[in-house]
Order: C-alpha cells, then structure tokens, then sequence
C-alpha cells in the first residue's frame, strides 16, 4: 500500500474520504461505536420512558419461590432455545395460541425469556393447558405422549431434589432490579416453596395473599420431597395465566 | 509457487478485464478493483428511500413524551383486531348455527356436520392431540376416544361436559370430580390384600389369574373396598369416573402389577377445563368431532 488509490480518476468525492475509514481500523472502530450509540439512544432510551411500552396490566403478580426455582431450572436446561414465550399479534398465532403476549406479561422476568426461535411451538401461555402428570410424562420422555416429538428427555429432574438453598438470594437480586419482592416475601421464601407444593394447610392463606392466584398443590412439599421437576411444573403451569383476558380491554391500550 | 504473469504495477486498466487494481499486492497477487453491480446499487438505494417513506407512513421515532404515529394510523393491535373480526365474520355463518343449533341436530345435518368434523379437527390436533394422540388413540394414562368405552359418558353431551370443565381440574369448580383412594400407601388395605383383590379384577373380565389365586378372599375385598363406584359385577360408574373394569380396555395396562399400582395409588387422571382457551362454537365441534370419531353412544 504504497499510494492512495481514487476510484474516479484523482477527483475527491465523499466516496474518497470515507477511505480514510476503511484505511484506518482505530478510525473504523470509533465510527462503528458512535453511530450504534446513536442508534442505542434513540431506539432503546424512550423504551424506558415512553407510557404506551410501560403499560401496567391487573394481574401480573412477580413469581412465587417456586415458580422462580422452577425459572432458573429453565432457563439452565435453555429451554429457550427451542421454545419462545412470546405471541405476536397475528392472525394465526393468536388462533393457536391464545391472546398475543403483553409486555407487562414479562416485566418481571429478568432476563426475559421471549426467544427467537421455535423448533418446539410457542409457551407463552402453556399454563394450564396440560395436567401436571402430563408434564412429569413429557419431561421425562417427551416421546412416550407425542411420538413425533424431537425434543430430548429431561429425566434427571424428576430424580433431583429441588435445591432451595439460595433462592431468598435471588429474589434478592431480583428486587434490585425492581421486582416487588417485598421483605415478608424474601424471608418466607423457603417456607413459600414448600406450602406451594403441599395440600392446603394454615400457611396457605398467607401465602396466597403474597401471590394472589397461585396455585397450590400436593408434589411432596411438606416432607421435602420436592424435585426439580417439580418446581420446573409450577413455573410451566402459571404461563400466560396471570392476566384476565376476560377483563382485560384490549382497546383501552391503544395509543 | 512460480508466476507465469506479472501484474502491471501501476492501477490503469489490467488489460484482461479492462478495470484498474486496488493497488494491494500479495505475492504479486493483485485486487480488480470492480464497481458495484449497477443493479444492487439502485436497490440499495431503493431500500433507503422505501425506509424513509416508511419513517413517514408507520409508527417509527420515539420523540420526548410520544412516537410518530405515521399517517396511516397503523397499530399492530388494531391490525389484530381488524384481523380476527375478519375472520369471525368469515366464518360465522357456521358458528353462529354451531353455536344455537343442540349437538344432535349439528350431527343430523350434513353441513353443518362438515363444518364441525374440520373445526373440530383442526382445534383438536392443538389442543387435545398432546395427551390423547394425532389419531385420539390415547396413551398409557390418557384414554382412546376411538373406542366405545367411556370414563364420563359417551354421549355428545357428556363429551361436551368434559370438555368444558375438565377431569379432577381444581381450578373449575363444575369438573368432572371422583378420585379413587390410595388404598396401599393410605394403608387401607396390605400388599397381600391388593394382590388378592388384584387377581379378583383380572377375572371380572375373563383374563387368566395364578394358580392358587384366592379368588373368593379377593370377591370379598372387592365387595367391600371396590364394588362401591365399580359396582358389583364391575361395570364401573360414569357418574364417578370408575372406569369398567369387566372389559378389555385398560387406561393403564391389564396385567397384575399395572392393576396393584393403581390401587396402591389410586388417584386418576387429570384433564384442564377448555372453556377459558375456546370458545362455545370451538368446544361444541369439538364435541361432535371427538363423538363421531366412531366410540360415540
């Protein structure tokens, strides 16, 4: 590179100048940064702003120690890269899924689990929509009820004992990032995990009134008995449940 | 390696392909330096005026306390619902009649039979294939709906109960409700017990037992532990959800020790309500697709 080079014949375009950023990494590298700090600003600040992306919806309750574990368990086994937790406002998606997933839906989640992939359908709202045996079935071997099923057996965690040990700790984490766990909630989290996962008993009211609506069942709680199945269960079951779509007005949020 | 050529060493035009270098030599291996294609430039700057134009007609710049709006108006949740009025009005001339016409009578006219088989069909292989099977042949667990034995009853009407509310669902106070107890692990009865009532089970429907099985002990377990929701000869009970037990289809397999595990555990299986997910014109096809798949009374 001994001389420059002009494209058109030693006239000096603007062409030319922006050699001097293909010629010179440091350059190159400076431009690269600013321009995407521009972009940065102006498309991700207002998000945090802007009332019509913060929009608060009845409802949305942050999740429950279980149901968190449960989290944690998938987004280890990165369930996500096969399963999005996101309906988009189509047609089609809306017929087969359900009502099109609102922000306010994963506002708690840190970070979200939305994906961007589905070689296993969406399950953004997969709460409820199959029992509790049928998850344990399917986790363990997802063949033995959808033959055609490519996703892989997930047997360990009905023979894992739920690890509980650090999850005051996360909430904790978690509501630095601005979740609502409140103190009560943090303090009564190794507790909140095993009434979640036992038959209604007297702590169950008071756990309820931490997490409106959750709901409680027999998995073996009380004796300590609880797998990461289990709790991976929980999490699944209360997808897309939270919010009243029989209350919610879709039109009252268009801005 | 050898150079049979050598480049020019100025960038005037290589007179091969008539365009000049870049200049950069490797081993006196020398770039073309070639324009652009003409025809990926002016797409190229299509693509910038389209995106302008699009800046203008969409919601694009996020401003202080708003966005732009564009001038068309567009909101994708508008867009939504303008696309599924769309389609319920497209198809509301069959689910309207669905919706008013008694499951009987969908299944008496052939058109409106039609139109339920493929609804049905259709919100069948979503929602109800995972558990029951693509073909409703059902698993281990989750029963056949081919067949002409029914856990809730097999009538059209039954089967649109069911639907609606769901097997053992805690979360709908109307479901189907009927729990067989634990009679092992609660300690109702020992393990020799349940073998012995065991062995009675497997004759009520014809099926071999051991050699020495103390049938008239296990005719007296079953009466008095079993007989109750089964009924005597074992013809089971559709109000409770006990299954029949004198023929030969088994929810959870017919031999001994499929049978003890069930009485050990009891319990039974669990369906979700539907009626939150579908709506009545879905559930009703739903209905009269699962009634007519050939096991229908």
């Amino acid at each position: 590179m001994s001389d420059t080079h002009t494209a058109s014949g030693g006239k000096t375009s603007v062409w030319t100048k922006h050699q001097v950023f293909e010629k010179n990494s440091i350059f190159l590298l400076i431009g690269i940064l600013v321009m995407i700090s521009i972009g940065g600003l102006v498309e991700i600040v207002p998000l945090f702003y802007l009332k019509s992306t913060i929009e608060k919806v009845e409802g949305v309750r942050p999740l429950t120690p279980l149901e968190l574990a449960g989290r944690n368990i998938y987004v280890r086994e990165g369930c996500y890269n096969c399963h999005s937790q996101m309906i988009r406002p189509l047609r089609d998606e809306v017929e087969r899924y359900g009502h099109y997933s609102l922000a306010a839906e994963s506002m708690y989640d840190h970070p979200f689990q939305w994906g961007s992939k589905r070689t296993g359908p969406d399950i953004a709202r997969v709460g409820g929509k199959y029992s509790d045996d049928w998850h344990r079935d399917h986790l363990r071997n997802p063949r033995s009820v959808v033959p055609a099923s490519i996703m892989p057996g997930y047997p360990w965690l009905e023979t894992t004992a739920l690890d509980t040990a650090h999850i005051d700790m996360d909430m904790r984490v978690l509501a630095i990032e601005g979740v609502p766990y409140t103190k009560d909630m943090i303090e009564a989290a190794v507790s909140d995990v095993k009434t979640q996962g036992s038959a209604e008993d007297s702590l169950t009211a008071p756990f309820l009134k931490r997490y409106p609506k959750a709901i409680t069942r027999e998995l073996g709680g009380v004796q300590g008995r609880l797998t990461e199945a289990d709790a991976l269960i929980a999490y699944l079951q209360q997808l897309g449940t939270q919010v009243d779509f029989k209350l919610y007005d879709d039109k009252a949020n268009i801005r | 390696m050898e150079q049979k050529t050598s480049a020019p060493a100025d960038k005037s035009a290589v007179p091969q392909s008539g365009v000049g270098t870049t200049g950069h030599s490797w081993d006196g291996i020398e770039e073309l330096n070639n324009p652009l294609p003409r025809w990926w430039l002016w797409s190229f700057y299509a693509c910038i005026v389209w995106a302008v134009g699009y800046w203008f007609f969409y919601p694009a710049i996020p401003l202080v306390s708003s966005y732009t709006k564009g001038f068309l108006g567009w909101q994708s949740r508008t867009q939504i619902e303008i696309d599924m009025a769309e389609l319920k009005d497209l198809r509301s001339g069959m689910t309207t009649k669905i919706e008013a016409a008694e499951l009987a009578d969908i299944e008496k006219n052939p058109e409106l039979l039609s139109f339920a088989r493929a609804q049905g069909s259709a919100a069948f292989a979503v929602n109800c294939a995972p558990c029951h099977g693509a073909g409703a042949q059902g698993f281990k667990g989750y029963p056949n709906l081919n067949d002409d034995d029914w856990i809730w009853g097999g009538k059209a009407e039954d089967i649109l109960t069911t639907i609606k509310h769901g097997v053992r669902w805690d979360q709908d106070s109307n479901s189907r409700s009927g729990v067989m107890p634990a009679f092992g692990r609660d300690g109702i009865l020992n393990r020799k017990e349940m073998a012995t009532v065991a062995d009675y089970v497997l004759t009520l429907s014809g099926l071999p037992v051991d050699k020495g099985a103390d049938l008239s002990a296990g005719k007296a377990l079953y009466a008095a532990n079993c007989a109750a929701c089964h009924g005597d000869a074992g013809k089971g009970n559709q109000e409770m959800g006990a299954p029949n037990l004198s023929d030969k289809v088994w929810l959870y397999g017919s031999d001994k020790a499929a049978i003890m595990e069930r009485i050990t555990i009891g319990g039974g299986g669990v369906m979700p309500a539907w009626s939150n997910r579908l709506d009545t014109a879905t559930m009703k096809s739903l209905a009269v697709y699962v009634h007519t798949l050939g096991g229908g009374k």
